[in-house]
């Protein structure tokens, strides 16, 4: 070890490639805030995975019967009841947002702040009305249905639990992505950006896309199943 | 390698910011070195308040009835305080945020960690965790006594100590620290991967780093769980809801919970609460090599099997974490599947017991207060971890489960181990930290103390437990199994814990005796290789390096060398620059020994 520069280390492919990755300086090549932003999004995958998990347990262990979720979640347009419209609605938005931001990533490193700056507010203003929505579909179940975090006269009590826990918490995330955009969109109109590059929209991005692809997983496992 | 957005640290000048006022330079500070201090004397301040309570126990335990003071329900509450304490607010704090903080920065050749703001807010939110934590002894009913595993039901019911407001105010708490944690462990991790500088290639940190690297993973991976189950344990005490609590009965009454799960609680806290035991043994794995292998004068045996075996056992406490749950009643398969992955765990970890005996093997070994605490976590890590080879196995955990056996254990493996580690790190680093050393004479008779009175305390518990002692039980009263000279154990374990108890306070009279009045040591007292003790000021300044950031040519073991004047050679030191020995006849000499305009540059001239 000692002499290091000395020792070939080709002999196998996956040396090789061990030495790539380790050498000096930076590990990856990217900014030191995309690559924290990367582990945090690694250590918030857990805690998502964790509440879903814990979900999904307590699903198995109750003793009352699981709330028909097709029925719950549907809403009664111009005298039809339509399963999951809503949710199928809020879905759309968000991943329309993700687009939005995509294309406000792509302006930004070309160099083009005022569709960047459009194309977050877009996303913003998708966000938020994602957030609206989600306080309606609350107040439709707290209020008509009667369900509470700690009872449901439709079923199981740990439907509302895991329901308002989950989704709250990632409508937090979402209310904090709003948040987080609208102050960077407001700096990049600024032009603070100018000298220190735009990685800091994508980082945004990178965020936002997180939990677009969150709620991919919530709305599988509990408005599908 | 470079790209145009961003600057690699190792080509940016200085051009930090260095603070002036005293508010600025030592209390909202955003250096790691003075983030890295208040951590740690936060961190100690807490466990000493987490050792008195340890005392209170053993006084009960060794002379039951004597002190008023002292009733069933304190007790629990003094276990679980003295738990949680130790575990999370004093050993990971400390190993993490305290040498992290001030180790990470100085050995990887930057000038800071790469977030420093966010640093600070960390120090901040946990000196918050601490507050609140310790907010919870003044409140009606005082903290919770739920024992530290805080398993529901009943840490939440009516009957436990602090079920009404102690463990809302501990939950809290553990959910601060978390963010605490994520925010400095997030900058600790892209500092390693990101700030490096030039030449300081993966395999070439020392292993203290990478053992704070793998740890902060392991944090930010299984903290989401606790924090997890933390939220779910508030809603369920708060609001009502039954994540974790089942139909119960109390007092002929039924409790207004339904369907919940209490072992999916059990689940969630050991999937952090194994890595959590390695989240605070991989940094002391880590500094302990550093140690041994500075005095006893020769590289690291099997460096990069060191590296591996930190990764592997890493990724390996990911799945062992049902072998603290044996007797909750889940399914015997997983128990096999647990029982497995538990005992492959000794592998790695046996290979690194082996590389520090090896590296210890015919070095020169100086048995200086950082060396003796370092030999004597091998014997306390070797003897706690072969307990933990009998626990591993189902069959033997069974009637040994909740035994005293069983705290023995743990005390030797994640309590005894990584506190003489830190206090290895101590008595090394302090010269580094304040410029002075701390006093020998003091610290032999902490080692002394410390070292004889841990196996005066544990030894015995293992007898304990093979009796049947069980945990927790505030006293034993007449057993049929257990004989009355279980007692007279007790009250020596008692003693022992005292003595070792008050010992420590020679350490903290030795630390501020020295701060003043201690001997000054140099830049490298211990000739040392890695980074941190190459800095032209001790204490470093803020920025570290001054003008230029080092430039580092090898690893971080080059001692005793063969033909090399110094038993050392820096991780800064050029080829070229070596100094080697005289010429003899033949002696073939290392690489560097050619260039002469390199060696006439050299500042002493006694090379060939």
């Amino acid at each position: 070890m000692a002499s290091n520069e000395d020792k070939p280390m080709e002999d196998k492919a996956w040396q090789g490639v061990v030495k790539d990755w380790s050498e000096d300086k930076e590990t990856f090549n990217m900014p030191w805030g995309k690559l924290m932003m990367w582990f945090f999004l690694l250590s918030d995958t857990f805690i998502f995975s964790i509440f879903l998990t814990s979900y999904m347990n307590v699903r198995m262990s109750t003793t009352n019967d699981w709330p028909n979720v097709s029925e719950i979640f549907s809403l009664v347009i111009a005298g039809h009841h339509i399963p999951l419209i809503l949710i199928a609605i809020m879905t759309f938005i968000l991943i329309t947002s993700s687009g939005t931001m995509a294309m406000a990533v792509n302006f930004a490193y070309r160099g083009d702040r005022k569709k960047t700056v459009i194309l977050m507010v877009i996303t913003a203003l998708l966000g938020a009305s994602f957030v609206g929505m989600q306080a309606f579909e609350w107040t439709k179940l707290i209020v008509e249905e009667g369900i509470r975090p700690w009872g449901n006269p439709l079923g199981a009590s740990q439907f509302g639990a895991s329901f308002f826990m989950i989704t709250g918490f990632h409508g937090l995330h979402v209310t904090g992505g709003v948040i987080f955009i609208s102050v960077i969109a407001k700096r990049v109109h600024q032009g603070v950006y100018e000298k220190r590059g735009y990685s800091i929209v994508e980082i945004t991005g990178l965020y936002w896309h997180f939990v677009d692809l969150v709620w991919v997983f919530i709305f599988a496992l509990f408005y599908l199943w | 390698m470079t790209q145009t957005t961003h600057t690699a640290i190792a080509d940016q000048v200085d051009d930090s910011h260095h603070p002036q006022s005293f508010i600025s330079k030592y209390i909202w500070s955003q250096d790691h070195k003075v983030i890295a201090i208040q951590y740690s004397i936060t961190a100690i301040g807490v466990g000493l308040v987490a050792l008195v309570l340890s005392g209170m126990m053993r006084l009960q335990l060794g002379f039951p009835d004597q002190f008023s003071f002292i009733d069933p329900s304190s007790y629990l509450q003094f276990v679980t305080m003295h738990g949680m304490i130790m575990v999370i607010y004093l050993l990971t704090a400390l190993l993490l945020g305290g040498f992290g903080n001030y180790l990470i920065p100085l050995m990887i050749g930057a000038r800071d960690m790469v977030f420093p703001y966010l640093n600070m807010l960390s120090y901040w939110t946990y000196l918050l965790a601490v507050i609140v934590l310790l907010a919870s002894f003044f409140v009606s009913g005082g903290p919770t006594g739920a024992g530290w595993t805080l398993y529901p039901p009943q840490a939440i019911l009516n009957g436990t100590p602090g079920a009404d407001n102690g463990i809302v105010f501990m939950l809290i708490s553990l959910a601060i620290f978390i963010v605490a944690f994520t925010m400095g462990g997030l900058n600790y991790v892209t500092t390693i991967l990101q700030a490096r500088a030039k030449g300081m290639t993966l395999m070439r940190m020392p292993l203290t780093v990478w053992g704070i690297f793998v740890a902060t993973i392991l944090g930010l991976l299984a903290f989401p769980a606790l924090l997890v189950s933390a939220i779910m344990m508030l809603f369920d005490k708060l609001v009502g809801t039954s994540f974790f609590m089942p139909a119960i009965l109390s007092l002929g009454e039924n409790i207004d919970y339904k369907g919940g799960s209490p072992i999916l609680f059990q689940h969630l806290f050991w999937f952090f609460g194994h890595p959590e035991v390695y989240i605070v043994a991989l940094p002391a794995f880590g500094m302990v090599s550093d140690v041994i292998a500075t005095h006893a004068r020769k590289n690291i045996f099997g460096y990069r099997m060191m590296v591996w075996a930190i990764i592997a056992i890493g990724g390996l406490s990911f799945v062992v974490w049902a072998h603290h749950m044996y007797v909750s009643g889940m399914n015997p398969y997983f128990g096999f599947f647990f029982a497995t992955t538990t005992l492959i765990i000794a592998v790695p970890t046996a290979i690194k017991v082996y590389n520090w005996l090896l590296t210890l093997w015919q070095g020169n070994i100086h048995l200086t207060i950082p060396m003796l605490f370092a030999i004597g976590f091998i014997f306390t890590f070797t003897h706690g971890g072969l307990t933990g080879l009998m626990l591993g196995n189902v069959v033997v955990d069974l009637p040994l489960s909740d035994t005293y056996f069983v705290v023995a254990h743990f005390h030797m493996v994640m309590g005894v181990s990584p506190v003489m580690v830190l206090f290895a790190a101590i008595y090394h680093w302090f010269p580094k930290v304040s410029g002075k050393f701390l006093h020998t004479g003091l610290g032999k008779v902490h080692f002394w103390g410390t070292f004889l009175g841990t196996y005066a305390i544990y030894l015995p518990m293992h007898y304990l437990g093979f009796l049947g002692v069980p945990r927790r039980y505030y006293a034993m009263g007449t057993t049929d199994f257990i004989p009355e000279s279980a007692q007279a154990l007790n009250a020596s374990i008692t003693i022992s814990a005292i003595i070792v108890g008050v010992i420590q306070l020679v350490f903290v009279f030795n630390v501020i005796w020295s701060v003043f009045k201690g001997k000054k040591a140099g830049d490298n007292p211990w000739n040392s290789t890695t980074l941190e003790w190459q800095t032209s000021q001790t204490p470093p300044v803020h920025g570290n390096w001054g003008p230029s950031l080092p430039v580092v040519h090898r690893w971080a073991y080059d001692f005793s060398v063969p033909g090399v004047k110094d038993d050392f050679i820096p991780q800064n030191v050029h080829p070229d620059q070596v100094i080697m020995l005289e010429k003899e006849d033949g002696a073939e000499m290392v690489k560097g020994a050619e260039n002469e305009e390199g060696m006439q540059n050299n500042k002493s001239g006694d090379i060939t």
